[in-house]
Formats: C-alpha cells, sequence, structure tokens
C-alpha cells in the first residue's frame, strides 16, 4: 500500500533539492587562488610603455587589483564606482588593462578618469590567465602578505564594496595610504 | 500595433484555456455531453488565437521592428529573412511562444483524432491538456512577454547568435519541441485514466499511436541537434552529454520505454503501473528540461536563461502538474492491479527487463545531471560531471540490453519457447560475431573486445529484424503495420549501434599548423592547403581555407571551411569543411591564425559517422510506420470489445 507513495516521495525530495539550488548563485567561481600568494607580474604601463609596474612596487600593503578592458561593458558600467572607491583612498586600486588596445586604453583613462594608482598594460593576456580571471570586469583584494583574500566577478557596485571588501580590508589590518 | 495584437491575442489564448479545462472535466465527472462539446471548441479557439498571437510575433520579426524588445535582441537588419523566422524561437520568450503554439496543435489533433475514442476520456484529455497551456502561457505573460516594447526602439539588433545561423537551427528546435511537448499527451491521458478510475487494453490502444508519436519527434529532434553540432561546431563530437542534451535524451529513453510498456499492458493488461509512471515522467521530464536550461541552476552552453525567477516559476509548474499526477497516482494505483501472469522467459519478461534497463539508463543519467547541484545545494563543492562518467553510466544497462533485442523481438507472449526461431538467431548470432571480429579488423585494424562486443550485438539486431518481414513476405501472408514498423525501428537501432561504435573506436585526428603549399596526412589522406582568401557574407566578414584532399596521389575532394565573424556580435565562428561519403566523413577546421598565413587546423576522419544519424532517421520511420497500423483507426464498436487478435503473436 505505502509503495505506491514512494514515487510522490522521491519527487518531493527532488523539488525540494531544486529549490534550495536555485537559492544559490552558481555565478559566483570560487577562486582557486583565494588565500595563496597572488601570482607575480611585470607590465609596461599604460601611461607610458617604456616604463614597467611590477607587483613587488605593492609589496607590503594590500591593493585592489582591477581586471578591466575598453572592449567590455561591464567595465564602463563601474567605471564610476572605482573613481568613488579611489576617492575614499582606502587602498590602492591598481588596474590591469586586459587584451585592449593602448591608444584607446589611454583615451578612455583621459576621458573618464583615472581611478587608478597605475595601470599595467596585458596585451597578451599571460598575467591575466595568472590570476585565473573568468572575465571582465574582475576585482581581487590582495592583502599586505601579497595573499589573495578576495574576488569578484562582474561590475563593481557599492553595496558589493562596502559589504565584501572593506569588512575582508580591516580584518587584514587596515591600510591607509 | 502587430505586437500589442499578438500580445492581446496571447492574452485571449490563455483565457480560452479555462472553459477547455472546466468544461472538460467538470463535463466528464457530472456527464455533460454539451460541456464535452464546449470543451473542443474551446481548444480550436486556443489554437486560433495562439496561432494568431504567433503570427504576430513572426510578422516583427520580418519587418525587423526594433521597439519590440524581444527583436531588438535577436534580429538584426543584415540578419537574411530565413533566419528572421529562426530568430523568433532563438531565445527564451519565443521559444515560450513555440511551446504554447506546438501545445495548442497537439491540443488540436487529439480533438481531430479522437472520433473513436469514448467522449468522457477524450474530455478529460483536454482538460488536462488544457491545465497544462494554461500553466505555460500564464508563465509567459508574467515572466517572459515577446511582446514588451522597447522605447525609445533601438536603431539596430543585437543580431541573432551566430550559432544558431544555420538551417538547421530552423528545424531541430520545432521538431525537439514537438517530442517534448507531445509527451504531454499520453500525461493527459495516464491522468484522464486516473481520475475515471480505468485502465486497460483499449487505453493503451489508443495512447500507443500518441506516444510514439511523441517519440519520434524527439528522435528526429534530438538526432538533428546531434548532427548540426556536429557540423556546426567543427570539432567533430556527436553528442557531449551537456545537460540540454541530457534533458531531451531522458524523456526520449522513457518514451520508448513508455512504447513497450504500452504494447504489455495492450496485449495482457500488464504493467499497469508502469506504464502510468512512464507516462507522467515522461512528461515531467519534459518540463524539467525547461526548468534546467531556464533558472540558472546548471551551468551549460546551452542554457537559454540564467534567471531564478523564472526558475521558480517552472519548478512550481512541475510541482504541480507532476505532483498532481504523482498524488493521483499514489490514490488510484492499487485499483489497477493486473493478475495475469508470464513465464521468466516470455515476450512479457523481456519487456519488463526493457522498461527496467532504459528507465535505469534514465536514471543515472539524471544523476550525472543533477549531480553537480546536489553537491553545490549541500556546500559540498563544485564539481562538473561530463562524458567518462556519462559514457560508462550509460553503456551498462544499454549493453545486455542491446543483447535482448534480437531474441526480445521473437519472443511469443506468456511463455517463449523459440520454437521457430532458436536455431536461426544462434546462426544469426554467430554470422554477426565473425563479422564483426573480421570486417573491421581487416579495414580498420583491431581495437579492442568491446568494440567487437559492440558491434556483434548490432549487426545481430540488424539481421534478426529482418527474420519477420522476410518470413512474412515469402510466405505471402501480409506485414501489418505495427510489425513492419517495429522491426524498421529495430533495424535502426543496429545501425545506429554500428556507427556509434566503428566512429568511437576507430576515428582520428591531427591538430596542426598548416600554411599554403603544405600538407599533412591523416588516415591515409592527405590535406593539402592550397590557399587563403577573404570571403563576404550577408552580416559576417570570413577567412576561408582551400584544402585538397587526395588519396594515392588520386584527389578525393576539395573542402572549403571557413572561420567568420560576425558583424554584430563579433562573435567568431567556425564553418567546417566536410567531405562526405557513406562510410567516411573528412573534417577540416579551422583554428587561429599563426602569422605569415599559417594556421592551425584540425583535421579529422571519422569512419561510419553517418550511421549515427542514418539510423537514427530509420528508427524514427520505423515509429512513423508503425503509428499507422489499421487497428488504431478502428471505431470502438463497445467498450467491451477486446483487441483484434489478428496479430496477436507478435507487436
Amino acid at each position: 500500500m505505502w509503495r505506491y507513495l514512494i514515487p510522490i516521495g522521491l519527487f518531493g525530495a527532488l523539488l525540494a533539492f531544486f529549490y534550495l539550488g536555485l537559492g544559490r548563485d552558481q555565478q559566483t567561481l570560487p577562486s582557486p587562488l583565494i588565500g595563496k600568494p597572488a601570482p607575480a607580474f611585470e607590465l609596461p604601463r599604460v601611461d607610458d610603455p617604456s616604463r614597467t609596474v611590477s607587483s613587488q612596487e605593492f609589496a607590503g600593503r594590500p591593493y585592489l587589483l582591477n581586471v578591466w578592458g575598453t572592449w567590455c561593458p561591464g567595465c564602463r558600467q563601474e567605471h564610476d564606482v572605482l573613481l568613488d572607491i579611489a576617492r575614499r583612498t582606502v587602498v590602492p586600486i591598481i588596474g590591469l588593462d586586459w587584451k585592449d588596445d593602448l591608444e584607446l586604453a589611454q583615451r578612455w583613462l583621459r576621458e573618464l578618469g583615472d581611478p587608478y594608482a597605475v595601470t599595467a598594460f596585458d596585451s597578451e593576456g599571460r598575467v591575466a590567465i595568472d590570476w585565473g580571471v573568468y572575465g571582465a570586469p574582475e576585482t581581487f583584494l590582495v592583502d599586505a602578505a601579497g595573499r589573495i583574500v578576495h574576488k569578484h566577478v562582474g561590475p563593481l557596485t557599492i553595496d558589493i564594496w562596502e559589504e565584501e571588501f572593506m569588512p575582508k580590508i580591516a580584518a587584514t589590518g587596515s591600510a591607509n595610504e | 500595433m502587430s505586437a500589442e495584437l499578438g500580445h492581446f491575442a496571447l492574452i485571449l489564448a490563455f483565457c480560452l484555456t479555462l472553459p477547455q479545462a472546466f468544461f472538460g472535466l467538470a463535463g466528464a465527472a457530472w456527464r455533460r455531453p454539451q460541456w464535452m462539446a464546449l470543451s473542443r471548441r474551446a481548444a480550436a479557439g486556443h489554437f486560433v488565437f495562439m496561432a494568431v498571437a504567433f503570427a504576430c510575433l513572426s510578422y516583427v520579426f520580418y519587418v525587423n521592428d526594433f521597439s519590440v524588445l524581444y527583436v531588438a535582441h535577436n534580429s538584426n537588419s543584415e540578419l537574411p529573412t530565413f533566419y528572421r523566422f529562426a530568430a523568433v524561437w532563438g531565445a527564451h520568450e519565443g521559444s515560450l511562444m513555440l511551446w504554447l503554439l506546438l501545445q495548442s496543435l497537439w491540443t488540436l489533433a487529439v480533438v481531430a483524432f479522437s472520433r473513436s475514442l469514448p467522449v468522457t476520456l477524450t474530455a478529460r484529455v483536454l482538460g488536462v491538456l488544457a491545465l497544462l497551456s494554461a500553466g505555460f502561457a500564464l508563465f509567459t505573460l508574467m515572466t517572459s512577454n515577446p511582446f514588451e516594447r522597447l522605447w525609445p526602439a533601438a536603431m539596430e539588433g543585437r543580431d541573432l547568435n551566430p550559432l544558431l545561423q544555420d538551417p538547421g537551427l530552423v528545424v531541430h528546435p520545432p521538431m525537439q519541441y514537438t517530442g517534448y511537448v507531445g509527451m504531454s499527451v499520453p500525461f493527459a491521458f495516464a491522468v484522464a485514466a486516473m481520475l475515471e478510475g480505468k485502465l486497460d487494453s483499449l487505453w493503451a490502444r489508443w495512447v500507443r499511436p500518441w506516444a510514439t508519436a511523441a517519440w519520434v519527434f524527439l528522435t528526429i529532434g534530438i538526432t538533428l541537434g546531434s548532427w548540426w553540432a556536429y557540423y556546426e561546431l567543427g570539432w567533430g563530437g556527436w553528442w557531449f552529454w551537456d545537460p540540454v542534451e541530457n534533458a531531451s535524451f531522458m524523456p526520449w529513453l522513457i518514451g520508448a520505454a513508455l512504447i513497450h510498456s504500452l504494447a504489455a499492458t495492450e496485449k495482457r493488461g500488464l504493467f499497469k503501473s508502469w506504464t502510468l509512471l512512464l507516462a507522467i515522467s515522461g512528461f515531467s521530464l519534459s518540463v524539467l528540461g525547461t526548468f534546467l536550461v531556464r533558472s540558472g541552476i546548471i551551468e551549460s552552453v546551452h542554457a537559454f536563461a540564467n534567471d531564478p525567477e523564472r526558475g521558480m516559476f517552472i519548478l512550481i509548474f512541475l510541482g504541480c502538474c507532476s505532483g498532481a499526477a504523482l498524488a493521483l497516482y499514489a490514490w488510484r494505483a492499487p485499483l489497477f492491479r493486473s493478475s495475469a501472469g508470464f513465464a521468466p522467459v516470455s515476450r512479457e519478461s523481456f519487456l519488463l527487463l526493457n522498461n527496467v534497463l532504459l528507465v535505469a539508463a534514465t536514471l543515472l543519467i539524471l544523476l550525472g545531471t543533477l549531480y553537480p547541484m546536489f553537491l553545490d545545494a549541500l556546500n559540498l563543492g563544485r564539481i562538473s560531471v561530463g562524458p567518462p562518467y556519462f559514457t560508462l553510466a550509460f553503456m551498462i544497462p544499454m549493453l545486455p540490453l542491446a543483447f535482448l533485442l534480437a531474441p526480445g523481438m521473437h519472443a511469443s507472449w506468456k511463455r517463449a519457447s523459440f520454437e521457430r526461431h532458436k536455431k536461426l538467431l544462434a546462426i544469426l548470432l554467430a554470422l554477426a560475431a565473425l563479422l564483426a571480429l573480421l570486417v573491421p579488423t581487416l579495414v580498420y585494424g583491431w581495437r579492442s573486445v568491446l568494440t567487437v562486443v559492440g558491434l556483434t550485438a548490432a549487426l545481430w539486431i540488424v539481421l534478426s529484424s529482418l527474420i519477420e518481414p522476410i518470413e512474412r513476405l515469402r510466405k505471402g501472408h501480409s506485414l501489418s503495420a505495427g510489425v513492419l514498423g517495429m522491426c524498421v525501428a529495430h533495424l535502426g537501432v543496429g545501425l545506429f549501434i554500428v556507427g556509434a561504435v566503428t566512429v568511437e573506436s576507430w576515428s582520428q585526428e591531427k591538430d596542426i599548423s598548416l600554411s599554403p603549399g603544405e600538407s599533412a596526412e591523416v588516415a591515409g589522406f592527405r590535406f593539402d592547403m592550397v590557399g587563403l582568401r577573404n570571403v563576404s557574407g550577408p552580416n559576417y566578414e570570413a577567412v576561408e581555407s582551400e584544402i585538397a584532399i587526395s588519396r594515392d596521389g588520386e584527389q578525393v575532394a576539395v573542402v572549403r571551411p571557413q572561420k567568420r565573424t560576425y558583424r554584430v556580435q563579433t562573435m567568431p565562428m567556425t564553418e567546417a569543411g566536410i567531405d562526405n561519403d557513406w562510410n567516411r566523413h573528412l573534417l577540416v577546421s579551422m583554428g587561429e591564425p599563426l602569422g605569415d598565413g599559417a594556421w592551425s587546423l584540425r583535421l579529422q576522419y571519422k569512419p561510419m559517422v553517418r550511421f549515427i544519424w542514418l539510423g537514427a532517421f530509420v528508427m524514427a520511420f520505423g515509429g512513423v510506420i508503425a503509428i499507422f497500423d489499421r487497428r488504431y483507426r478502428q471505431r470502438v464498436r463497445s467498450e467491451a470489445t477486446s483487441p483484434a487478435a489478428a496479430d496477436a503473436s507478435t507487436a
């Protein structure tokens, strides 16, 4: 008699799982690099390609690495947010200009404003691969010890900055410039 | 204006499902012929308005009205007219319109072809179908309205995804959806039977052609999808065990089980519970598939939409329709116990094994598809499940099933003695094994024991499928459509297995960089890169390379693969150059330019790959033949009549 209830019982369990699954954010791709040392890089600077910028220059203090490109609409969206964050001078923002055109990038920063302490020009995308970049825009938080503590995929908003990044910055022993 | 007309027509179509449902179900419950007749009229009206709505949507695509949001997202002024029609179902909202249209068409078909069925049964079926249409229409109107306006209108559209700009796209989704939606008919019949409290051989006979028809469309849809992916993506793969592919394959497996289970229910009143559950599961899996690819719950290249809100709606819908059906089952199934028995070796036992193995395969595929989601929901991490699992999981039940096919076809009801065919089947098995061992080894070289085993099963199926037709024709007996259809369909299964096993065992490929003037060799064929040139298409720019293929110095073919960049979406697309012959394909696809005119190319040799799709189409053809068996078109004289015994021994 009770065995006729088995199908609907199993089905109910399946539905429950789906319900749980819906609530989860499929977009958060956990970065395998969280907690690991940030990959070192040395790249030409966007503002002056004859000079280079290297990750060594920022050793010893926390910073944000923001991956962007002039071809990326989400980056245009978050640009004003970045300017806002830069104005608050909590941590420096390093830009990683990914697979872009140098002239377009320079014009972008000139016309829209430059929230970055310095922008590295990753034309071939090798550094992005090292950092496990999924797509632009993507922002990494590196702590004073040089470890990646947090990653956010997609355009930043002030809410994400305040809820996800600020607590982690405070936790690593905050740094004012 | 057309968009608003279409929107209004859609609303009216939704409204008409309500009387269709009410008068159908209440009319049957309270035995009111006029109400039941009204239900049929409502169904016809619903179809008319759905057709108008769909026509309006097609029209706004035809004229490229970019003030309609959906058109702006999926069309472009440079998009060829042909693909503008295909763009109607190229994304989520439009695909729902297609679903609704097809649901209304299947409903209309039930109205048209149910003259010989009892009125109350038909009325209940229409009632259930109306509820399904209502659910989907509500979903469309509330969360996925294709008629939404964009103001100010876009200057230009975002263009149809280049992957979808192909003749295959025009045919594959409609066929696929016809199959998915078609599974709702046996579902409705099952619910109707449970509501009526009556499930007998007659019911099974009426449902069989509907189940077969839905299954046929699923077969065609899946085959076209596989074929299209093969030549469009150019990687030489024909099945990737992608969640969406699995979502289409599971209803197909269940549909196949259902058709066979119905045979036992029709002939001997057995397996009623199986049949009910299979009918319910078939459609549930169709809706589940819809849920999976639109809710964002599973990552897939195929995923239509990534919207938890829509996902919730479909989840609720799935819960309601399948939950209600399963609740009905829990209530009514005890009524449907059958008392007939059968010997351990009999047609019935083969069919039972068939049910078990097909359902096992389906559950294993379902497990693999949902496993990542389960783990994630339980916070156990993120993994992905791919071909290594699926291939193994699928083979485990399917290999035994392949060997059961040949004897199963010739087993008689109640007790199978195989008197007539024992010797013949044994001889054919030996012959199949011999051919499977010698022929491929001589042509391609030794591969593995599994390969020989697979080919043996395939050839045994092919040979034994021919026994019945040949015997009957020789004796001058007539061959009913049902029996012929069965033999043809099983023959198709054999051909399919031949193709699949050969391709997976002996295909060769090479990734290599070639410049004009250079050549490479694969499987005894020489591929010469003759030259490169730029080509302009209606909405794309391409680099085309000319590859001359020769064997032993003689030219075999010239193929022209392209690497296209579509102007609007700037997506690079590979068009493979394929030379096809009955027993092999040669594919060339272009990778990346490496500078100085050199390109990375993938060269592939695919032996017997055509048999994969040929076998599948033959399967579908067999199903079509079976649908036209005369006994499905006989009028019911009285409900007490037992099924005609003309072909009692088989089918």
